[in-house]
């Protein structure tokens, strides 16, 4: 499909655009600093783009000559990103931290990371895929390091900057090198000709170093080991909303980018003899659940915490992005819809906490449960199902992983995740012990808008109903991936094969 | 529908147990007391009109729930799973009677009360393996709380203790019960219906029917229960839960969560397993020994009175692991016998510990004296439970013990004589433990600090009466049990091997 044809196809995108430029235009205007308006605006504009998605659809072909495509998979995916800027901004309504003087910018470039998102999970190129993979970076350091008169914010933006661009460089040099090999930019074209290079002995290193550096951009945006290190400083940097922000929005963004580039790119050649990505996946995912849940067991801050479990999470996700099938997709995707839940729910509580009792340690938690009940029992609940105990969602989520992996006899793998989720009950259970059996000094009981009790709940429930009516919503996801190309791609193999 | 009726009352009743507006504590008892009863008279129902004489299942009850992974809402009975529900059943208004005088949070106690019941009831009702582990696991988070916030001084080590340690069992477990999903068919018919894959796991040539597969799923799944049962070595999250543990809870603790180890050890290693148990059968039993041995002298040197019950836990525990090992019909009958047994008498037990405990703040044996003069009625509950402990004949401890020994004299393992000559030792050392401590605490001059001791109050009595009444009756009349699950048994021994010796020894 050529530009101008694509452009009725790309209307949530522009209104992603549209809103970014009303936030930073009404920001100029007197007394706009004086309340929330502007995030109220940058709701409305998210309301009108998710809106527009359903309305517009998706397309059979792809947008702007190939760059592009849009199906059940990349909807999946702007829908979750939309909806965790929604709940980013309606954090950021609450948080303290935030400087008022500087609303405009903030809400406008949170509102630009979702067209960066938006086009990692849709772009069918690997030029498109940088692009994309960049805005959302550059706007990310900038959110990182918002607290412009906080240190350890600056800090982190910095520490984000400069493995941001070690990791984007090494991946744009194996982007490059992959369009050496394969001359041509097209995701599902380099997959169907990446089978013949790699038999070629010639060619064989480069793909293999082509991949493994393409590896390294997209394991530093999902923080996977060994590329996780600005991880825990930027999100203990970061202002709590981005921070929550960071751990859900963008990591979904960056398993959509993996999936796209390793399942119909580099995953053609994923069962040959000569490459075994399986292996190499499982490794760093292996890595990944254990390191971020040993690095999170003496954690007394938990902002950092709940960094590291991110990390571990990552890991637990990779073991779907192991098996390069339609379950392991399947299963990242319902596990992503869980975790977006239960996490930005816990990281919702620790807002709360930090803007009523002054503290994110720990030893603010002490009885919270005779402070505010409702916040400890919801706080429990997201905790316990990060951990993936039933009957909650998490457990839903992890079951599916396992299974998924299982299916590949991937046994030893699935035994190191299961003992990872022994071991990460003990320092989610640390909290959930100074909620409920310590005692505290302060006494003083925490008030809460109705607002935030309700919003409270629209986290709590689906974390709890998701595992009972997890057939229905395994369903939706099963719908949405039916139309992920593996057909197309096969018919592109069929006919690059035949050429001489 | 009946058993569903029966998992989840509780659970209504936990919601109700919140709604009661803060305050009325006394309503939050009473409520939750009624609410218990309910299980309990269906439970005594369905006891009475189970078919004695057939090994189906009953009262069965199937939705379809997760229709992609093929798991079902699939409950139901056998002769194993409603003994153990009964007990259950008749361990809640027990447990909240015991748990009158808690003053500190008693709706939460008693709403998690409520829930812990629902998830034990469930356990023993689950005939799909998905819903069987779900109700496992349920268990966990209420017992954590209940020990947490209202055990003893070292209760938060404790509840973590016994958190981590099941926890790490049962993701074995886990990893476990989806290789067996995966190896019960093809995609689309897979299923995770018990009954459906026991008949799978023995038929020839079928996946899950290979001796190599099930060696190592039986290790997933025993490592999962042999920490609820616990079996050494990994019994050591047991005393440090049990003593922390408020009276009520460690009943409940003792009674009916260490069955589920068992009850999870029959239900699935031994009947979806024949070929893993019979190749793991020889380390079974010399865990099973050791167990016994071990619990006995731990529970010989214990100068803390609970903790003595909790090892002598251990200890009898241990016998069932060994008539399960045994493979034959008096072992396993016995096994399942003394389940039940053990259930009702350490029940007994730590109600009698919290009785006295209520009334002197401590429970250190050799601090007692005399005290058979003051507590007339205690001491004689006492001795009833001890005697039945130890192993009187006439009382149920008894009954359970010698068919467990006698399987295990003719069992299936090697060195059976050997092992099983050994085991009794524990029976030996039981008998000095107890009656020791009867010595201690009840005999002697009165130890003059408890000059104005109160004798055990009606209330406490009435939370020992059904227990003890089934004591006794269980010592005359075995049979009232046995015959409950004697198809079951029949069925699962006939499945297990036809090497086992003692095929007949029964009447």
């Amino acid at each position: 499909m050529n530009s101008v044809d694509s452009l009725q196809y790309f209307i949530p995108e522009l209104i992603v655009v549209g809103t970014a430029l009303v936030t930073i235009i009404y920001d100029l205007l007197p007394d706009s600093k004086d309340n929330n308006s502007i995030a109220y605006i940058a709701l409305g504009g998210i309301a009108l783009t998710l809106i527009a998605i359903f309305a517009t659809g998706a397309p059979t072909e792809s947008l702007f000559d190939g760059m592009i495509r849009i199906d059940g998979f990349s909807i999946y995916f702007k829908v979750i990103a939309l909806v965790a800027t929604a709940v980013t901004i309606v954090f950021s309504i609450q948080s303290r931290e935030l400087d008022p003087n500087t609303k405009g910018e903030y809400y406008s470039i949170l509102i630009a990371v979702n067209l960066g998102m938006f086009m990692m999970a849709s772009s069918t190129n690997l030029l498109m895929a940088y692009l994309s993979l960049e805005t959302v970076s550059i706007s990310s350091y900038i959110l990182a390091g918002f607290l412009t008169h906080n240190q350890r914010s600056s800090e982190a933006s910095f520490k984000y900057i400069i493995y941001g661009a070690v990791a984007s460089g090494t991946m744009l040099f194996g982007l490059s090198l992959m369009f050496g090999l394969t001359g041509t930019a097209s995701i599902s074209e380099i997959g169907a000709k990446l089978a013949g290079l790699i038999e070629d002995p010639d060619s064989r290193l480069a793909v293999m170093v082509a991949v493994v550096f393409v590896l390294t951009g997209l394991g530093y945006k999902i923080a996977a080991v060994p590329f996780h290190m600005w991880s825990p400083d930027v999100y203990e940097g970061a202002p709590i909303p981005v921070t929550a922000f960071l751990s859900v929005a963008s990591k979904a963004a960056g398993f959509a980018l993996f999936i796209r580039i390793f399942y119909l790119g580099f995953g053609q050649i994923a069962n040959l003899s000569t490459t075994n990505w399986t292996l190499l996946l499982s490794i760093i995912s292996a890595l990944t659940m254990t390191f971020g849940n040993l690095a999170a067991l003496p954690q007394e801050n938990v902002k950092r915490l709940l960094a590291y479990s991110s990390i571990a999470h990552s890991g637990y996700l990779l073991m779907g992005a192991v098996l390069l099938n339609d379950t392991g997709i399947k299963a990242i995707l319902f596990y992503l819809t869980i975790y977006l839940f239960m996490n930005l729910g816990a990281f919702f509580v620790v807002i709360l906490v930090a803007n009523q009792v002054g503290s994110e340690m720990i030893s603010g938690y002490r009885n919270l449960v005779s402070r505010a009940p409702l916040l400890a029992i919801s706080m429990a609940i997201f905790l316990f199902s990060l951990v993936g105990l039933p009957p909650l969602a998490g457990f839903a989520g992890k079951w599916i992983l396992f299974t998924a992996a299982l299916q590949k006899h991937l046994y030893w793998l699935v035994v190191v995740a299961a003992l990872n989720s022994a071991v990460s009950l003990y320092y989610y259970v640390r909290i959930v012990k100074a909620m409920f059996f310590e005692t505290a000094e302060d006494q003083t009981p925490l008030t809460f808008s109705f607002g935030n009790r309700l919003l409270l709940l629209a986290f709590v429930i689906p974390t709890v109903l998701l595992f009972i009516l997890w057939e229905p919503s395994y369903e939706v996801i099963s719908a949405v991936i039916k139309d992920f190309t593996p057909a197309d791609v096969g018919k592109l193999a069929a006919t690059v094969s035949q050429q001489p | 529908m009946l058993l569903t009726w029966m998992i989840f009352i509780p659970l209504i009743g936990m919601i109700l147990v919140l709604l009661i507006p803060r305050g009325q504590d006394n309503t939050a008892r009473w409520i939750t007391f009624a609410v218990t009863l309910i299980p309990l008279l269906i439970a005594v129902s369905l006891f009475i009109n189970y078919d004695r004489g057939t090994a189906g299942i009953q009262q069965e009850f199937s939705v379809p729930w997760i229709e992609s992974f093929g798991i079902n809402y699939h409950v139901g009975l056998d002769g194993l799973s409603v003994t153990l529900i009964l007990l259950t059943a008749l361990l809640g208004p027990i447990c909240i009677g015991a748990s009158w005088k808690i003053e500190k949070g008693v709706k939460a106690y008693m709403a998690l009360f409520l829930l812990l019941e629902t998830g034990m009831i469930g356990f023993f009702c689950a005939l799909d393996l998905f819903l069987f582990y779900v109700f496992f696991e349920l268990t966990l988070l209420p017992m954590y709380f209940l020990i947490g916030i209202w055990g003893g001084p070292r209760r938060e080590y404790a509840a973590i203790k016994f958190f981590l340690y099941t926890l790490f069992g049962s993701v074995l477990m886990l990893v476990a019960m989806i290789a067996v999903y995966l190896k019960s068919g093809d995609p689309g018919v897979r299923t995770f219906d018990i009954p459906e894959l026991v008949k799978l796991a023995k038929t020839s040539g079928h996946a899950l029917a290979d001796p190599a597969f099930q060696k190592w799923a039986f290790l997933g799944f025993f490592i999962g229960f042999a920490v609820k049962v616990p079996i050494f070595p990994f019994h050591t999250w047991l005393p440090d839960a049990h003593v922390e543990a408020p009276t009520a809870i460690s009943v409940i603790l003792a009674a009916v969560l260490l069955k589920m180890g068992t009850y999870g050890l029959i239900r699935i290693n031994v009947d979806m397993f024949p070929a893993g148990i019979n190749y793991w059968s020889n380390g079974l039993a010399i865990l099973a020994v050791i167990n016994i041995i071990y619990g006995s002298f731990c529970a010989l040197w214990q100068t803390d009175f609970k903790k003595l019950v909790a090892y002598s836990s251990i200890g009898h525990m241990g016998f069932v692991i060994l008539g399960i090992a045994a493979l034959n019909k008096p072992g396993i009958t016995g096994a399942i016998l003394q389940m039940f047994n053990h259930g009702v008498i350490s029940g007994m037990l730590f109600l009698l510990v919290g009785v006295v405990y209520d009334r002197a703040h401590h429970r250190d044996i050799k601090g007692f004296g005399g005290l058979g003069a003051k507590m007339p009625i205690y001491m004689g509950i006492t001795t009833l439970a001890f005697m039945a402990s130890l192993g009187l004949p006439g009382l149920s401890g008894f009954v359970g013990e010698a068919l467990s020994l006698l399987g295990a004299y003719y069992g299936s393992f090697d060195h059976s004589r050997l092992l099983t000559i050994l085991s009794t030792i524990g029976i030996v050392i039981g008998a000095a433990y107890f009656l020791l401590t009867l010595q201690r605490v009840f005999l002697g001059p009165l130890n003059p600090k408890y000059e104005d001791i109160e004798e055990i109050s009606p209330r406490e009595i009435a939370t020992l009466i059904p227990l003890g009444i089934l004591t006794i009756i269980l010592g005359v009349w075995p049979h009232f049990a046995i015959d409950m699950f004697d198809q079951n048994v029949d069925a699962i021994v006939k499945a297990v091997d036809a090497t086992s010796k003692a095929v007949g020894i029964l009447p």
